[in-house]
């Protein structure tokens, strides 16, 4: 086997050396009753090349772009690469390294996650950024536990216009805690409706997401006026981080938590994973926050050198009282999200955002020629709903012949919406993908 | 003998990526404008992030340049304990980017993702054989939030027993994972030492458990890299008062084909795909923690799951009884993919033959380094071994000074002050890749060290010399945190 160097004679010769005369042997300190009798039953090892046939014909059986047009958004989204960092990111020195607990061996990652703690920071006004969770949704599940952590208080708001999944990933936190969680109800401009939270002295934190699950900008300023009027810490949660390059950022709002999925940033879908969580804050909150950190300082000869920093607060220091058990956090996602705002900058990130709303605005605008309701009204980002006559999950069924993903539907997460879709378009829908799919729809 | 590998040679610098660039470059080909411009709303709009502006050749160059300032799995020995560093194959990297698995939307009806599907399912097939365990999820992002489900399950199925738990035995051995992954649940870490040959004794568990202690983390092989041969009775105990047994399947590597955890008394189980299974540990995550239970607790898993019907596969969302979800969508299948095609590459044969030589190299560096380093349980240890400074303590010289002189020596230090048990620990594991001239030469570079301990301990104080950067003031960075600029 390739990837298992050892020869007969070195196993004979370690054997020796060790003083025992079979690899059984080195297995006897595991009682009869435990050790496993016949071996594993899994299919026969295959070759590089036979492998390489397996997966091709898995991975063409599943429905991507260019060949299919998928209007599907929802906390994942389509958005090119450069080639630049699908190369940069095969670097074995990258893939293959340790979390960085040796600084002197780790200054590559340890710099990048500095760049992308800052730049992070940067995109969404905050002072401090960590070193990433595994996805918006845990992330927001930390967020909340943070909060909780720093207001001992027991209740969170959650506008139930954050994610559905999302929402269910904070409940199964929080599951066995006595926290309460109440649920935020929508307005009828696909906002959220903020009204009941006037005067609760009992809680803890309200979260947000913006744009939220329906594509829709919050009012985040009043949101924050409306918590911190509670003496309740205010969170922004967010699926599209893109959305800042053109709009207001949480920080401008006074959130005293932003975060969120940072998939967008160069990043593939792969069904869901793996993805970044962001995750940011003030200082003020530092040694209450999950996960790690890498900080600046200098070396013996006083060069500048980044170490992972502020471990107090960690598991594999403080474990059953640290701020969270989370240890491995997704690295290498945050270095492709670091070279992928890189890449754009300040001006690239800024008119690929107003790209990506432009078309977003044409396709609306298509539905609306067409005499399709759009039942929320405020401005969007890269998603909208679009309420169809009765009936469209047939002609929804018949487009995927066609290719078509024609949008989610929201009547399983939001039961009252029967008949009303979420559609999503990035820069990789071309005028042509978005034409086609409103003239199938109205045939 | 052959040259150790550490040396010198031109590394260069690079600065912060901020303080490069020059406003208006831009290193991302911009797609093409299609449609025309729509008003925005005015008091939405922000400025923009405060990013630097540069072109895809200052990006290639910075990344490349802090890319050779690390330590990797393909530069050279990486024997960190318990992180079990074994080379990554390469195929992996590229099937895992096929169209069809890196392009894929979660939310694609069951009937475009079948490819996907299939696989997910086979993998569950896969892990309840090697594990010996009966049902699956593949949803926990990595090991951490694996143990987080096993004790999310813990706590729902003693709810459905009607009495819930306040108190949760962990070893003194455990990684701190355990005790906060329990802590999440509002369970008290109890902690039991380990006997005097570094296992735990059936005594020590049947006087923590009670009717109050929802069950037992064990890692097994333990942290010592001793296998709990006592574990079918502790598992007896723990059972005989209503607790659950939960097994941290960190050291796995050791266990394929020779002990299936599901046959000694485990109920619930985590992986983690970043060391058994090959992935890639990509300077930090991503992992994936797929968690194995008995049969029982089958109703608790995650949701969705992944269902075979006439041969087609759907995911379903129709448990119940299900703790509810760990992540947003399926876990990380892109990781997954990876783990799948070690398992198809390898085979009972050589996945068998992986243990047996990971517990072979680690045996080996324990008789031929028993005399340089003190070695605290002299017994036969699974996939690592642990040593420490003692030997080195009376010239000053600590296992800090030691690893950092591995440094110059061209190794990454193994896993140091770790397991807490033993004092200025050193916990190496090799891993089964590595080959015997590269083990022996990794043992010649220890004694090497050990020797500058007694003739000429400064120069172990000083080390390392050879790397990037010499040792940093950590005090400084967390008195005065310098987190972003």
């Amino acid at each position: 086997m390739r990837y298992i160097p050892h020869t007969d004679a070195d196993i004979a010769a370690m054997l020796q050396a060790i003083g025992v005369s079979e690899l059984d042997e080195l297995f006897s300190t595991i009682p009869a009753d435990c050790r496993l009798e016949g071996g594993l039953n899994l299919p026969e090892p295959m070759t590089e090349w036979e492998l390489r046939s397996l997966l091709e014909a898995l991975s063409k059986s599943v429905a991507v772009s260019p060949e299919y047009r998928v209007f599907l958004g929802a906390g994942s989204y389509d958005h090119f690469i450069p080639e630049s960092i699908h190369h940069l990111l095969q670097r074995g020195e990258f893939v293959t390294s340790y979390t960085p607990y040796q600084p002197e061996l780790s200054q590559g990652t340890l710099q990048a996650i500095f760049e992308f703690q800052t730049l992070t920071a940067r995109l969404l006004g905050m002072e401090i950024a960590n070193a990433s969770m595994y996805d918006g949704a845990s992330a927001l599940a930390e967020a909340l536990l943070m909060a909780l952590r720093i207001t001992r208080k027991r209740t969170v708001a959650l506008s139930t216009l954050i994610h559905p999944s999302y929402r269910r990933v904070v409940q199964t936190y929080l599951e066995p805690t006595d926290y309460q969680i109440i649920e935020l109800p929508c307005l009828t401009d696909g906002r959220t409706d903020l009204s009941s939270l006037a005067g609760m002295s009992e809680l803890a934190v309200v979260a947000l997401q913006s744009p939220n699950f329906f594509g829709c900008i919050e009012d985040l300023e009043k949101a924050a006026a409306t918590a911190h009027g509670c003496d309740a810490l205010f969170i922004t949660a967010f699926t599209e981080p893109l959305a800042y390059g053109l709009y207001k950022n949480p920080g401008v709002y006074g959130a005293d938590i932003a975060c969120g999925e940072g998939q967008s940033f160069g990043i593939p879908r792969s069904f869901g994973g793996p993805c970044l969580g962001m995750f940011a804050s003030t200082m003020k909150y530092v040694r209450n926050m999950p996960g790690r950190l890498v900080g600046m300082t200098t070396d013996l000869e006083e060069k500048r050198g980044f170490v992972l920093t502020l471990s107090t607060r960690e598991q594999h220091i403080r474990r059953a009282k640290a701020t969270s058990n989370i240890c491995t956090n997704n690295s290498l996602c945050a270095l492709a999200a670091s070279m992928y705002m890189a890449s754009l900058g300040g001006t690239g990130l800024r008119e690929l955002a107003r790209l990506n709303y432009d078309k977003t605005e044409y396709l609306k605008g298509l539905f609306k020629k067409a005499r399709f309701t759009v039942p929320f009204e405020s401005p969007t980002f890269n998603e909208f709903v679009i309420e169809m006559p009765s009936g469209f999950a047939d002609v929804r069924r018949r487009l995927l012949e066609k290719k078509i993903v024609a949008g989610l539907p929201l009547a399983p997460y939001y039961p009252e919406l029967t008949d009303h879709y979420l559609f999503c378009v990035t820069e990789t829908t071309t005028k042509e993908d978005m034409d086609i799919l409103v003239t199938e729809v109205k045939s | 003998m052959s040259e150790f590998q550490g040396t010198t040679g031109l590394v260069q610098n690079e600065p912060l990526l901020w303080e490069k660039g020059r406003k208006g470059r831009c290193g991302f080909s911009l797609p093409r404008r299609d449609v025309d411009s729509f008003p925005l709303t005015d008091n939405l709009a922000g400025s923009g992030p405060d990013f630097p502006d540069l072109s895809e050749v200052d990006v290639i160059r910075h990344y490349t340049r802090l890319s050779q300032w690390n330590f990797s799995v393909d530069s050279g020995m990486y024997p960190l304990g318990s992180c079990t560093m074994k080379y990554n194959p390469k195929i992996n990297e590229t099937l895992a980017g096929l169209p069809g698995f890196s392009g894929a939307h979660p939310f694609l009806p069951a009937a475009l993702s079948q490819g996907i599907l299939r696989l997910l399912f086979e993998m569950e097939q896969y892990f309840c054989e090697i594990t010996g365990m009966d049902a699956v999820t593949l949803q926990p992002a990595a090991g951490a939030q694996g143990e987080l489900t096993g004790m999310l399950m813990m706590h729902a199925y003693h709810k459905m027993q009607g009495t819930q738990r306040s108190k949760i035995i962990v070893p003194d051995t455990a990684h701190g994972t355990n005790p906060a992954s329990a802590a999440l649940c509002g369970y008290r870490a109890v902690p039991v030492e380990s006997n005097d040959e570094g296992i735990l004794s059936v005594e020590a568990v049947a006087d923590a458990m009670d009717e109050e202690t929802a069950g037992i983390m064990v890692t097994n092989p333990n942290t010592l890299g001793l296998f709990e041969r006592n574990i079918r009775k502790i598992s007896e105990i723990v059972h005989a008062k209503g607790g659950l047994v939960y097994g941290d399947g960190a050291n796995m590597n050791a266990m394929m084909g020779i002990v299936k955890m599901g046959n000694i008394g485990i109920d619930i189980l985590h992986l983690n795909l970043h060391k058994t299974f090959s992935t890639p540990h990509g300077g930090g995550g991503p992992g994936s923690g797929p968690v194995c239970v008995k049969k029982e607790l089958e109703p608790l898993l995650p949701v969705p799951r992944v269902i075979e019907e006439n041969g087609r596969y759907i995911l379903s969302e129709d448990f119940p009884r299900s703790i509810g979800k760990l992540q947003a969508f399926h876990g990380n299948v892109g990781v997954i993919v990876k783990a799948y095609c070690y398992i198809r590459s390898m085979g009972a044969e050589h996945l068998t033959q992986a243990s047996r030589c990971a517990v072979l190299n680690a045996n080996y560096i324990k008789e031929r380094l028993k005399d340089t380093l003190h070695l605290p349980y002299d017994v036969p240890c699974m996939h690592e071994c642990v040593f420490s400074d003692k030997l080195q303590n009376p010239f000053k010289v600590s296992t800090l000074d030691m690893v950092k002189g591995l440094m110059d020596y061209g190794y990454h230090p193994p896993t140091v002050y770790f397991p807490l048990v033993v004092p200025g620990a050193i916990m190496i594991e090799p891993t089964e890749t590595e080959s015997k001239e590269d083990i022996d030469l990794f043992i010649e570079a220890f004694k090497a060290i050990a020797r500058e301990a007694q003739e000429d301990p400064d120069m172990l104080h000083e080390a390392p010399q050879r790397c990037k950067v010499r040792r940093l003031d950590e005090t400084a960075a967390a008195r005065h945190p310098h987190l972003a600029d």
